[in-house]
């Protein structure tokens, strides 16, 4: 697909009609196309023309001045690019099934009136809950959202997600037809329950385009690091729309952590850097700050379920962020954190990062005590063994660590963690006590 | 929209179920009824007999062939159906959520196919 999805960086555009597109896109993208569907009940018409008003302004902007009200400009120039393109479909009598829209909310979008200073109506949560529907597949739903919410381009969709951008496309395509034809309705679900779980569902689909970005890939990750800057650009738009939500803040404040940290996580040699190693002075501090600023008030309440979760590993996260050497680390307290963490979710990654909070802070011998039994429930993990190897080699055992370490190694596909899990065990010979593997980066 | 449900479990949800049991997924499917009656519309809907009365027809060397049971082999088999009319995908969870949480449901769109619309 050769469409542009919007005008960046395009045309003789002088700096001021190339700002104000610029911020036309991030201010205006998400509710011009919610309100586009909400008129036309139709995502991929909205979505093109749209795109296409975007291009138009990049042609005309610079020539013809910055209009007086651009969100405006741009509602109608994408209106009459819908209408062209469904006039074009009666001529060949083609169907395509509508988006389910109630009757007020089709006419309420039709009546908004593109005159200057008039009001447009936010649409976003409708199309916030419908592209996190609950019956689509996380990825897809993940890739819908920052597609039409934030109009992050389909092939940085694809780049994150690590397809080609033509398998993106399709499943893009076939995503938002698989909601019109399912009956998935454009509306905001009732308060009570069935509203937090949506919300729910929203969260965790904007925590999986994060961690996409963090999915080791092959070739330079730079890029795809920088994209899961997007998925904290789509929280803060969840954010706005959804006021009040503990999930969203702890969410946020989770994802700024990890973040922060992206400018000290790859060597110059390419390979991770572990936590302790990192040069701190490279971790990006305002990020930190805002994060501390949203855990504050969250961390004074008790938060539980969902919310919880991310708020506990916002506040682990935390605990790295605020030390200000490796060494200064409060582990009693990660350790706590992880306790918690664990008693919530059962989960036996969580009581893995938990040995590894609890050796550094009472010892190897406390840590291995942790790891029994974790085999049944992790049996295809490289991380376990590697654990073990490095508490074994702590605690003096180094026939053991090295057994350890031919099981990591065994189990472990990724290039550059092999070579530093091969470089620990060829260290074994020295014995020092070098930090646990897995104090590293706890991210995803 | 039009929404084809397909009920499918494990057989022994019903053969090994005592007959509170089934009481309780008797009064389950009741309240589904009472819900679409008032937040939808049934066209209709049905129980099937066991999995080991049916018959399947496929075509071989262009002619009929029958074979003794369902179409595959599979844990869950199809015990019923219902057709309902019905907003959107939304309401038609939410009432499916009230059937016996024993059930897998397939809840699928119904597509008008052109020239059988007054057959």
């Amino acid at each position: 697909m050769s469409r542009p999805e919007h005008g960046r960086g395009q045309g003789p555009a002088g700096p001021a009609p190339q700002t104000a597109l610029e911020e036309a896109f991030r201010e205006h993208w998400g509710r011009l196309l919610a309100l586009l569907v909400a008129q036309f009940r139709r995502l991929d018409l909205a979505e093109d023309g749209l795109g296409e008003a975007f291009e138009s302004a990049a042609r005309h902007w610079p020539a013809e001045g910055v209009p007086v009200n651009p969100a405006a400009w741009l509602l109608t120039a994408a209106r009459r690019r819908v209408l062209d393109r469904l006039r074009a479909e009666a001529v060949a009598a083609r169907k395509e099934p509508l988006l389910v829209v109630d009757a007020q909310t089709r006419h309420d979008a039709a009546a908004v009136m593109a005159d200057p200073g008039g009001l447009l109506a936010d649409e976003r949560l409708r199309l916030v809950f419908l592209c996190a529907h609950p019956s689509l597949a996380p990825e897809s739903a993940a890739a819908l959202s920052l597609r039409l919410v934030i109009g992050v381009p389909t092939s940085d969709i694809a780049r994150l997600f690590l397809v080609p951008e033509p398998t993106m496309a399709a499943r893009l395509t076939r995503t938002k037809r698989r909601l019109a034809a399912t009956g998935a309705p454009f509306t905001v679900p009732p308060d009570g329950p069935a509203r937090d779980a949506r919300v729910g569902v929203v969260t965790s689909v904007a925590y999986l385009a994060f961690t996409a970005g963090y999915a080791p890939g092959t070739g330079p990750d730079v890029t795809r690091t920088a994209l899961a800057g997007e998925a904290i650009r789509l929280t803060r738009v969840l954010r706005e729309v959804l006021p009040g939500q503990p999930a969203l803040d702890a969410l946020l404040a989770l994802m700024l952590l990890q973040h922060s940290r992206r400018d000290a996580r790859v060597g110059p040699d390419g390979l991770p850097v572990l936590l302790p190693d990192q040069d701190r002075g490279r971790w990006r501090h305002d990020e930190i700050a805002e994060a501390l600023g949203l855990l504050e008030p969250l961390a004074r309440r008790p938060v539980d379920g969902v919310a919880g979760e991310y708020l506990l590993q916002a506040l682990i996260a935390a605990e790295h962020a605020i030390a200000p050497t490796a060494a200064d680390t409060q582990w009693h307290r990660i350790a706590a954190r992880y306790a918690e963490l664990e008693e919530l979710t059962g989960s036996p990654v969580v009581r893995l990062n938990r040995a590894v909070a609890v050796a550094e802070s009472e010892g190897p011998a406390a840590g291995l005590a942790l790891l029994d039994g974790l085999e049944d429930h992790l049996p295809h993990s490289h991380r376990l063994p590697a654990v073990r190897a490095e508490l074994l080699s702590r605690a003096g055992d180094r026939d053991g660590a090295d057994a350890a370490y031919g099981a990591a190694l065994e189990l472990c596909g990724n290039d550059a963690e092999r070579a530093l899990l091969e470089a620990r065990r060829n260290a074994l010979d020295a014995m020092g006590a070098g930090p646990v593997e897995s104090a590293r980066d706890p991210q995803p | 929209m039009r929404y084809f449900v397909t009920i499918a479990y494990e057989p022994t949800v019903w053969s090994d179920a005592d007959e509170a049991t089934r009481q309780r997924y008797h009064q389950e499917h009741l309240t589904f009824h009472d819900a679409v009656k008032e937040r939808a519309h049934l066209v209709a809907g049905e129980a099937l007999a066991g999995p080991e009365t049916a018959t399947t027809l496929r075509h071989r060397d262009g002619s009929p062939v029958l074979t003794e049971g369902p179409f595959a082999e599979s844990t869950e088999v199809v015990g019923g159906f219902y057709l309902v009319d019905a907003d959107d995908l939304d309401t038609m969870t939410e009432l499916c959520a009230l059937l016996p949480k024993a059930y897998s449901l397939e809840i699928r769109p119904v597509v008008r196919v052109e020239g059988f619309e007054e057959r």
